[in-house]
């Protein structure tokens, strides 16, 4: 009989946990949740570099002008380099045919309600569209500056797009992504005089998340800052 | 919502190591330097445990704080940000050691 409340049950329930202890198995695990990503991004870095592909993932927030900005990128180039797309959107074609438009190789992943691309995904659209060697491959991720950041796609450079119209507080809002690219573009230089944007604290805190990160500004409206730009994709091709 | 895809993640693994067992317990190690919201992860994880190996499970975190060493000075100290500085000498040029964890560690069947 139990001395705390009088009941005779106590042993019986005592012994009924314990059994139950021992159908259970306990196993050690310790594998990392993004694994299968990154084993799927390790064999896209290994076709890229067989191939000697330059692939860019690039990221953004929405309105950014990160389309624009690669749409004059493979119109300027063009006749220099060996262009070729991966689209990633939520639901339209749109962005693929503005890129379609320049001529470009181009193949669209629909990632409905995701947000992200991951490496499986770009596995996927690389046996489909077979890239140009040589060449440069751009990886336009979905417009999101959040969930891209953990996924790695096998690209050798990532490229966050940010724009003046957007806060100069940005990167320190969105701390992952800017520390895991290795170039952070400011877009839309031109709108300068007409917005409440500090270039020299966007950079800043930018620099504090990750003082490695390469900095270019520029406008696709002007020009502005472009030949900068492409002086670094030729820098990084060789 | 990174949180679905980061869940799928965890069932994969778990259900891998589950072998056709119902799953009691997970256990994950999951850093806070990770930009996992937990709400979302949450609702993540309600909707897709459904009809699979894990719709019993209780899981168990374990928060794992941020740590940095300083590339200057060689300081060893907790970060609750990437872009927080060295508390000795003010530098941002910083290894992160600790805080980016996203890992089952282990699990139960019954
Ligand atoms: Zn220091």
């Amino acid at each position: 009989m139990c001395a705390t409340c009088g009941c005779d049950t106590h042993t019986h329930t005592h012994s009924h946990t314990h059994t139950h202890d021992h159908n259970e198995k306990h196993i050690a695990v310790e594998k990392d949740v993004l694994y299968e990503n990154n084993l799927l991004a390790a064999r896209n870095r290994g076709f890229f570099d067989a191939k000697n592909i330059l692939a860019i993932n690039l990221v953004s927030s929405p309105g950014s002008g990160k389309t624009t900005l690669l749409e004059r990128t493979l119109t300027d180039l063009k006749e220099a380099v060996n262009f070729s797309v991966i689209e990633g959107d939520q639901q339209t074609t749109r962005d693929a045919d503005r890129i379609h438009a320049t001529g470009t190789k181009v193949v669209q992943i629909n990632t409905g309600k995701g947000c992200h691309l991951d490496a499986h995904m770009v596995m996927h659209a690389l046996q489909g569209m077979h890239p140009h060697e040589n060449g440069i491959l751009f990886i336009e991720n979905v417009g999101n500056l959040v969930c891209p950041a953990m996924f790695d796609l096998g690209e050798k450079q990532r490229v966050v797009v940010m724009s003046v119209t957007e806060g100069d507080d940005k990167p320190l809002k969105y701390p992952d992504m800017f520390h895991t690219s290795h170039l952070c573009i400011i877009n839309k230089i031109d709108l300068l005089p007409y917005v409440p944007f500090s270039l020299d604290k966007a950079i800043a805190n930018a620099k504090r998340i990750n003082p490695k990160l390469e900095v270019i500004t520029l406008s696709c409206t002007s020009g502005e800052g472009l030949d900068k730009w492409y002086q670094w994709l030729e820098s990084k091709k060789s | 919502m990174h949180e679905l895809s980061i869940v799928m993640g965890i069932i994969d693994v778990v259900t891998e190591y589950a072998n056709g067992a119902p799953v009691k317990e997970v256990t994950l190690d999951l850093g806070c330097l990770t930009t996992i919201e937990m709400f979302a992860f949450d609702m993540a994880w309600k909707q897709a445990v459904k009809g699979t190996l894990l719709e019993k499970a209780t899981l168990d975190i374990n928060r794992i704080e941020g740590r940095a060493v300083c590339l200057e000075c060689g300081e060893e100290f907790t970060i609750a940000e990437v872009y927080d500085a060295c508390t000795r000498c003010g530098s941002h040029l910083l290894h992160i050691t600790k805080g980016k964890e996203l890992k089952v560690r282990s699990l139960i069947i019954f």
